[in-house]
């Protein structure tokens, strides 16, 4: 039995089976998103003033992904056009760059931003232990100043081993520029570049540290929601470019060269729901990036 | 909703994101002395044009093809 209404349009509704199921599972995105984003936005606005990280992601590298899933969205809607006017050659090739596009923000992703986080570490000092480290976290000055006491100390970890070996005694830790100069007055904002860690390496005693982490989902309240959300609108990407990569093999080419309009609308909800996931990373990028 | 429509919505939204982007860049100038952000705001001002031009372009085209679903 063949399957009505994948082409053409049915009379009540003035719409074909695929673009009514498409928008019905995109209305559950927004929920989804909605939610997460709604998280976020209520933990950011939550947190005490000054409180909240800023400049732990690198904006040059987040831009770069923004423009890639930007011209994905338009190299899509180029496809789905090309396809419309039965140029299936160009069909192929917009398909093609829409892919790597996809491929591309997901090795960026996976290659580049997420492993950096889980190399960069935060050793929070034990209270007894606060005024041992006072060069690095400069709490005499931001007492006198009314300002919160830092209890954290970050950067890289160049004794990863010393997270299992219970022999070495410390951690030794490329700092983080903030911790360089504790007292400078420029460090008592926040700062929104992001400034890799220095040569300059503290030596922390295990003894004096409350907890050690990474910057993964566990670090903190910041981390946890980049993490989630980041991850979810990456596993959305990957859905989107699998999907692309079934209707530019030549499977597709057959259902063409059968019935041209209907890979058209396969292509365009395809699209559809490829142009949401991009909105979603045009609000998410200016919320962790950027503010 | 069509492709269409929806891809005029998403290339507004993506003008405003470069806008945001490069009043962010000089804002960060501003307070953290960086010249460097400033070619970032030239760029970022840029890409809005651009987004824009190619938003008309793109209605247009789409107009004059008549893909309309």
């Amino acid at each position: 039995m063949e399957i009505p209404y994948t082409i053409s349009t049915r009379p009540d509704t003035g719409l074909w089976n695929a673009k009514i199921g498409i928008w019905l599972f995109l209305a559950s995105e927004v929920m989804l998103f909605g939610g997460l984003f709604s998280a976020y936005v209520f933990l950011r606005l939550d947190a005490q003033p000054g409180e909240w990280p800023h400049g732990l992601l690198n904006v040059p590298v987040g831009t770069m992904n923004t423009a890639i899933l930007i011209m994905s969205s338009v190299t899509v809607v180029l496809a789905w056009a090309a396809l419309k006017m039965r140029r299936y050659r160009a069909y192929w090739w917009y398909m093609l760059a829409t892919i790597m596009c996809g491929v591309i923000f997901l090795f960026v992703k996976l290659y580049y931003e997420w492993p950096q986080k889980f190399e960069h570490y935060g050793v929070f000092i034990k209270p007894s232990a606060l005024e041992k480290y006072e060069r690095y976290l400069g709490n005499t000055r931001r007492t006198e100043k009314g300002m919160e006491p830092r209890i954290e100390i970050s950067g890289h970890l160049h004794n990863s081993e010393a997270l299992k070996d219970a022999n070495i005694k410390e951690y030794e830790i490329g700092l983080d520029p903030v911790y360089v100069e504790p007292n400078n007055p420029a460090n008592d904002r926040p700062h929104f570049l992001y400034v890799p860690p220095t040569d300059h390496i503290a030596k922390i005693e295990k003894e004096d540290v409350e907890r050690i982490d990474s910057f993964g989902p566990w670090h903190s309240a910041y981390f946890a929601s980049y993490f989630t959300i980041t991850g979810l609108h990456g596993a959305h990407v990957l859905a989107g470019v699998l999907v692309f990569i079934y209707m530019w093999l030549p499977v597709s080419k057959k259902l063409y060269q059968r019935n041209p309009e209907h890979l058209a609308n396969r292509v365009e909800v395809s699209g559809l729901f490829w142009h949401f996931v991009d909105l979603v990373w045009i609000f998410v990028f200016p919320l962790f990036y950027l503010l | 909703m069509s492709l269409k429509a929806f891809h005029i919505v998403f290339v507004i939204f993506s003008t405003l994101l470069a806008l945001g982007v490069g009043s962010w860049c000089i804002w960060v100038n501003l307070v953290e002395g960086a010249p460097v952000y400033l070619a970032g705001a030239v760029a970022s001002f840029a890409c809005a044009l651009a987004l824009v031009v190619y938003g008309v372009w793109f209605y247009r085209k789409m107009k004059r093809l008549r893909i309309i679903t």
